[in-house]
């Protein structure tokens, strides 16, 4: 939603890795996602809100083709305000769909290094995920692909962008999404 | 004194469904209600179809619904646009199975490659000896995709009618037609373009609950309390930590807070046919600079006093029963399509005004992104809220009648027009089954 916030990220996946470098990347990379998904599934927004660099987006896009969410309709767009927003609005007493809490349990994997940002400042990953999520007795399967763009700040490794490709992007969603996928 | 409304008030089993301040859960839950309901209102009404901005050339098409018969919103050879049941009238396949694409010139069946004309009309079949001595021939209306029996647009906007008889779209949309003058009208070539991207999103209740929730000022401050309250604290938290106002699409969501006393002055109608219309309240003449601009274009345009009165209109919702509502202001709609008693597909568009900056248009886009959004912090709690409705119209004998009793007795019916005496009175939902018993005693219309 952030409207000064131009992104973009490559759509197809050009490895510009060095292959010797990917190793420990790779790992820190895979631990970062994994504490990713498990913030989602503990409800632990503050650490989620944490992996975001102060400008970090997450974006979930309406159509696998769009290069970046500037001027184009997204299934989400959020910047840290809008994400804050949303933890205000899931951890209120009277945000009646959270009665009771929905919950989510997220699988990472296939992560791979698409750049390794010795050059560009930006290092680029792509994964697949698949999340099962409960709400009043009835479970919903989801499933896609994850690009992250991560920038190297003082605190450590954040998200610049996050972009969540849904497999079911263009098919009709029984209720909506809570939460970030 | 009886306190039926009209006619139609007994269900099968003789029992009265709609008084005048109170409708009997039935009318939410029952199949055999449901099954009427398409009969007599779906498939004698004009449907929405679709946005002749959709079909670009010929042999484009866009599947849609209308109750539960697929259809085809197709474009001609010649540029006239043509609604089809997507149904092969062989097996009865669909003829297309995507939301939108182009036919080429013809369409094809894929079980036994019938082909259709773009208006419908067979144009070939496998083996036509075989017809020779048979019931069914090429130029047969048989033979051919089943065409909708009218099909006509407002401004753009298509509607179909599968019943051969009843108003014409302009009579049936009377005031209705607001909706769509309204959008058209603030753009400054007076013409919308739709955005090519639909959100689907299925709810667990009767199509009727949405509508009601559309007309509904009470609701607002009460469902929408935790969405309205975390946007007011983050455009605080944003000018304390920036200096900066929040964008302004955050009013899209602190505004639900209003409270009850502002929305009681809104202004609520119901006109013919069920249409109603509730009026604005986020206030929509911001004096930023983009605004500013647009607002100048529009007086260039239509001169100082046509352009005032376009851009002081303050509507929020106008509802074309029973498959509409519309937003003229943040240029959307959405489209309501019954699937069961309990399950109701909305499908959610929106549009870009001809001629306007492109920042006007980010501001619908906003709209669009933040409240009608698969991801919106509004319809969150809208929608466990009408499914709480459903599941306990459902449950059991212990709740027979659903209340409309707000400011019952207190509306004010002239010239057509059915005005509320505030914001909070349960007229419209009153209005709207006043329509549905109309239709539903008038039984179904000359099937085309």
């Amino acid at each position: 939603m952030s409207v000064d916030h131009r992104v973009s990220m490559p759509l197809a996946v050009e490895r510009r890795t060095n292959a010797a470098c990917a190793g420990p990347l790779n790992g820190e990379v895979e631990q970062f996602l994994y504490r990713q998904s498990e913030c989602l599934d503990t409800r632990d927004w503050d650490g989620w809100l944490d992996l975001f660099a102060p400008n970090g987006l997450y974006w979930i896009p309406a159509h696998p083709e769009d290069p970046s969410p500037d001027g184009r309709p997204s299934i989400c767009c959020e910047d840290r305000y809008l994400m804050r927003t949303r933890v205000k609005r899931l951890c209120n007493p009277k945000a009646w769909s959270q009665l009771p809490p929905h919950r989510t349990s997220h699988v990472v994997s296939n992560v791979s290094i698409v750049d390794d940002g010795d050059e560009s400042g930006f290092i680029i990953t792509q994964s697949r995920f698949h999340m099962v999520e409960l709400r009043w007795d009835k479970q919903r399967y989801m499933a896609g692909r994850y690009r992250h763009r991560f920038v190297r700040l003082d605190s450590g490794l954040k998200i610049d962008l996050q972009r969540v490709d849904l497999l079911n992007y263009d098919a009709p969603l029984d209720y909506v999404l809570q939460s970030w996928v | 004194m009886t306190n039926a409304v009209e006619p139609f008030a007994a269900s099968p089993d003789g029992r009265l469904l709609v008084e005048r301040d109170r409708v009997h859960r039935s009318c939410y839950t029952d199949e055999a209600i449901f099954q009427q309901e398409l009969k007599n209102i779906f498939y004698k009404t004009w449907i929405y179809a679709g946005h002749e901005s959709q079909l670009r050339k010929p042999g484009d098409y866009v599947g849609f619904m209308i109750g539960r018969q697929p259809m085809l919103l197709v474009r001609g050879d010649g540029g006239e646009i043509a609604v089809l049941h997507n149904r092969c009238p062989h097996r009865g396949a669909m003829l297309c199975n995507e939301h939108k694409g182009n036919t080429g010139s013809l369409f094809t069946c894929s079980y036994h490659a019938w082909q259709f004309e773009l208006d419908g009309k067979l144009a070939a079949l496998p083996s036509p000896d075989g017809y020779n001595e048979t019931r069914l021939r090429k130029g047969d209306q048989a033979a051919d995709m089943k065409r909708a029996a009218r099909v006509s647009s407002y401004r753009g906007f298509v509607f179909a009618n599968l019943a051969t008889t009843g108003p014409d779209l302009d009579e049936w949309l009377g005031e209705g037609r607001r909706a769509f003058d309204d959008m058209c009208d603030r753009a400054p070539d007076g013409d919308v373009e739709i955005v090519n991207s639909c959100f689907r999103i299925v709810q667990n209740n009767n199509w009727k609950i949405f509508l009601e929730n559309q007309l509904d000022a009470v609701h607002a401050s009460i469902t929408h309390i935790s969405a309205a309250k975390a946007a007011t604290d983050t455009e605080k938290e944003i000018k304390e930590e920036t200096g900066d106002d929040a964008p302004p699409f955050y009013k899209y969501l602190s505004s639900l807070s209003t409270p009850l006393s502002r929305w009681a002055t809104l202004e609520t109608r119901a006109y013919p046919h069920g249409h109603c219309l509730l009026g604005g309240y986020i206030g929509l003449r911001p004096t930023d600079p983009d605004t500013v601009i647009y607002e100048s274009m529009m007086r260039e345009r239509y001169g100082e006093t046509r352009a005032e009165e376009i851009l002081s209109r303050d509507v929020h919702h106008i509802l074309i029963y029973p498959c509409l509502s519309v937003q003229p202001a943040f240029q959307q709609l959405r489209a309501i399509r019954p699937l069961a008693p309990d399950k109701t597909l909305i499908e959610l568009w929106h549009f870009r005004l001809k001629g306007a900056p492109e920042a006007i248009y980010r501001r619908a886009l906003a709209y669009y992104n933040l409240i009608n959004s698969p991801s919106t912090l509004v319809n969150a709690d809208d929608l466990i809220n009408f499914w709480r409705c459903q599941e306990g119209l459902t449950a059991d004998e212990a709740s027979e009648w659903v209340s409309f009793h707000r400011n019952a007795g207190q509306d004010n019916s002239a010239n057509g027009v059915t005005r509320s005496v505030n914001g909070l009175s349960e007229m419209p939902m009153r209005e709207m089954f006043r329509a549905w018993c109309k239709y539903m005693s008038e039984g179904t219309h000359n099937v085309g």
